[in-house]
């Protein structure tokens, strides 16, 4: 018990200090460098790209199910978006439609 | 100073911008917690986990670190990697969140994926103070956070349906913004970079090992770019 709020509290302080880090060494410099605010301009798209990839590391893509399910999620949720470009509709159907595959195979 | 309206009109705005993480939120809140309480630990830890650590994939991975009993350190580690991406958020939320004032220390620990993707893209309505509206969306989306992963943890097994696959909603989370940032940019080299960055690290370092790699590779490829950007 106590080992884990230890690790809560690890957790949450490792965080606290990414989040805070650049404010701390930039909120004093009227000036920040154009890199760092280039790559605050184009690495969350990229990191976004990484964290779906990051979502599927574990996909089994030669054995059965052969990574369908998945898929057909990521087809889903790409399609809703595109066409209704709520993602509260995408994340909701996408969701249910994967568990029901995933649930049928 | 513009006129702003009365304080509950803003609160309902914020309200309205949030609505699109309620059920985003709350869906992966329940999953979260079921995913806890499965490692024996009940609503109480849920709520902490989700008030003070608030990451969701952190929180995802945290229930596997909790339940093998990791070392602070391992966990100290994995926090860092899997949270890196917040670096970037809070870099380019600098100018944004400068005079935010007594907000301001919340909202940056409320940074999350879905706020930042709501904030850092959409205006401040109408009559709104900025930094107040920041807050409120912020702080909604906290509670919708909360709230799932207690429910989660409460309802548990006792689910009428099976939950098998809930953790898909993570990966839909992300896909979703994905194709969102990509349908309203033009320029799609970062995107790709992370795609593709990733996907290689993946296939040469292997799942449990390509998240630094792909950080670092991107890192690298997105220099690159800069460097060929013609500076104004």
């Amino acid at each position: 018990m106590t080992h884990t709020a230890l690790l809560i509290a690890v957790m949450s302080a490792a965080t606290i200090l990414l989040r805070f880090l650049p404010f701390l060494i930039f909120n004093h410099n009227d000036h920040v460098p154009s890199y760092i605010l280039f790559l605050g301009r184009v690495l969350p798209s990229a990191i976004i790209g990484m964290l779906v990839v990051y979502c599927l590391k574990d996909t089994v893509i030669l054995q059965p199910p052969y990574g369908i399910p998945e898929l057909i999620g990521l087809i889903s949720v790409a399609g809703l978006q595109n066409w209704k470009r709520n993602p509260l509709i995408s994340i909701l159907c996408g969701t249910l439609i994967y568990m029901f595959v995933t649930q049928m195979m | 100073m513009n006129k702003t309206e009365p304080a509950v009109n803003q609160v309902k705005k914020a309200f309205v911008t949030s609505i699109p993480v309620m059920a985003g939120y709350i869906v992966l809140g329940i999953g979260f917690g079921i995913l806890l309480r499965e490692a024996g630990y009940g609503a109480l830890w849920a709520f902490a986990m989700s008030l003070f650590i608030y990451a969701g994939s952190l929180q995802y991975v945290g229930v596997s670190l909790i339940s093998s009993s990791a070392s602070l350190l391992t966990a100290l580690i994995t926090s860092i990697m899997v949270n890196a991406r917040h670096l970037f958020y809070s870099i380019s939320m600098l100018a944004k969140y400068r005079d935010a004032g007594r907000y301001k220390p919340y909202m940056i620990f409320a940074l999350t994926d879905e706020t930042y993707s709501l904030l850092s893209t959409q205006k401040v309505p109408e009559g709104c103070d900025e930094n107040f509206y920041r807050f409120m969306v912020s702080l909604f989306n906290h509670s919708y956070w909360i709230f799932g992963s207690v429910l989660g943890s409460l309802i548990g097994r006792s689910l009428p349906f099976s939950s098998e696959g809930i953790e898909f909603s993570m990966t839909a989370l992300f896909a979703a913004s994905f194709v969102e940032q990509w349908l309203s940019t033009k320029d799609h080299r970062s995107a790709l970079c992370g795609l593709c960055s990733s996907l290689l690290c993946l296939l040469v370092f292997g799942p449990a090992d390509f998240l630094i790699p792909s950080m670092i590779l991107i890192t690298l490829v997105l220099s690159f770019l800069h460097k060929g950007e013609v500076q104004p």
